[in-house]
């Protein structure tokens, strides 16, 4: 019975701190997504406004 | 500076937890009744009250947001219960373990139980809603008031062993109790563990509040270029 009691109490802790450790990891992945897609919106902004520019008839 | 203090609450918390995770597998006593088991408690407990801290947390900036239609209060609320959501899933996990070697079982249809598993599901529904809508204002508004809503949930959690006759344990803690039912060292251990697990909280809801700034910015960048 105390061999099985302690096997699940680190079931437990370990069942614990897997639970944390896979929110943080799901959180740093979703964190390098999102910086990956503002940095190509970004550049889309950019890219955009220099053709819109280049599309403008020149003022004499 | 985000970071800094992001870094500096997470340091903390891991110092605060190392040393008391030593402190409650090398250092106190196996309960007399339940044998090493209990030291889930340790987890157990300071987890809900973590994540219903967070709810009522949640619960203040929808309020705000509904009051003053600020976009950064209905962010983290958003932020907030996420993080919340993760301990509350920890401590019903913990207790299912707890519960297979004291009742036998891994589950029962306890009040307390089903209304933690009831309050998990809300605040699941919570952010499923979220992800459901696609404009702005109308998401924040109806995600506060379910955030709002589904606080009185955790009030039912709470109250549950005292309102109804329920399997799970009663109240322990002395400031629920007046003291007497659970060893001064022992609770000490837990709002030491209480302590590092708000600060862990704290610093995970700065890092998802800026995910959704990031967010925000993603989205209003996109509808500018589609104006345009």
């Amino acid at each position: 019975m105390d061999a099985r009691n302690i096997a699940f109490m680190f079931y437990g802790l370990l069942t614990a701190w897997l639970i944390v450790a896979f929110y943080v990891v799901s959180l740093a992945r979703r964190s390098a997504r999102l910086k990956k897609e503002l940095d190509d919106v970004k550049q889309l902004m950019s890219a955009n406004t220099a053709a819109a520019t280049e599309k403008q008839p020149a003022r004499r | 500076m985000r970071e800094k203090i992001v870094y500096g609450l997470v340091a903390a918390a891991a110092i605060i937890l190392a040393i008391n995770f030593y402190r409650i597998m090398l250092v106190l006593p196996d309960d007399a009744m339940q044998g090493p088991i209990y030291r889930i408690i340790y987890f157990h407990v300071p987890a809900a009250i973590t994540a219903f801290t967070g709810f009522f947390v949640a619960l203040v900036l929808s309020a705000w947001y509904l009051s003053s239609g600020k976009m950064t209060a209905d962010s983290l609320a958003a932020s907030v219960t996420e993080v919340s959501l993760v301990f509350a899933v920890l401590n019903l996990v913990t207790g299912s373990i707890w519960a297979h070697v004291i009742w036998g079982v891994w589950w029962t249809w306890d009040a307390r139980l089903t209304s933690m598993l009831v309050c998990v599901l809300i605040y699941a529904g919570y952010l499923m809603l979220r992800q459901a809508i696609d404009e702005p204002t109308r998401r924040a508004r109806l995600s506060a008031a379910l955030s709002i809503f589904g606080f009185a949930d955790v009030v039912i959690v709470w109250k549950s062993i005292e309102w109804f006759r329920t399997n799970h344990p009663q109240p322990v803690l002395s400031v629920r109790t007046g003291g007497g039912h659970m060893d001064p060292r022992m609770e000490a251990a837990l709002y030491i563990n209480l302590l590092a697990l708000v600060l862990f909280a704290a610093a995970l809801t700065i890092v998802r509040a800026r995910q959704e700034a990031a967010a925000r910015e993603i989205d209003s960048l996109r509808r500018y270029a589609n104006a345009y």
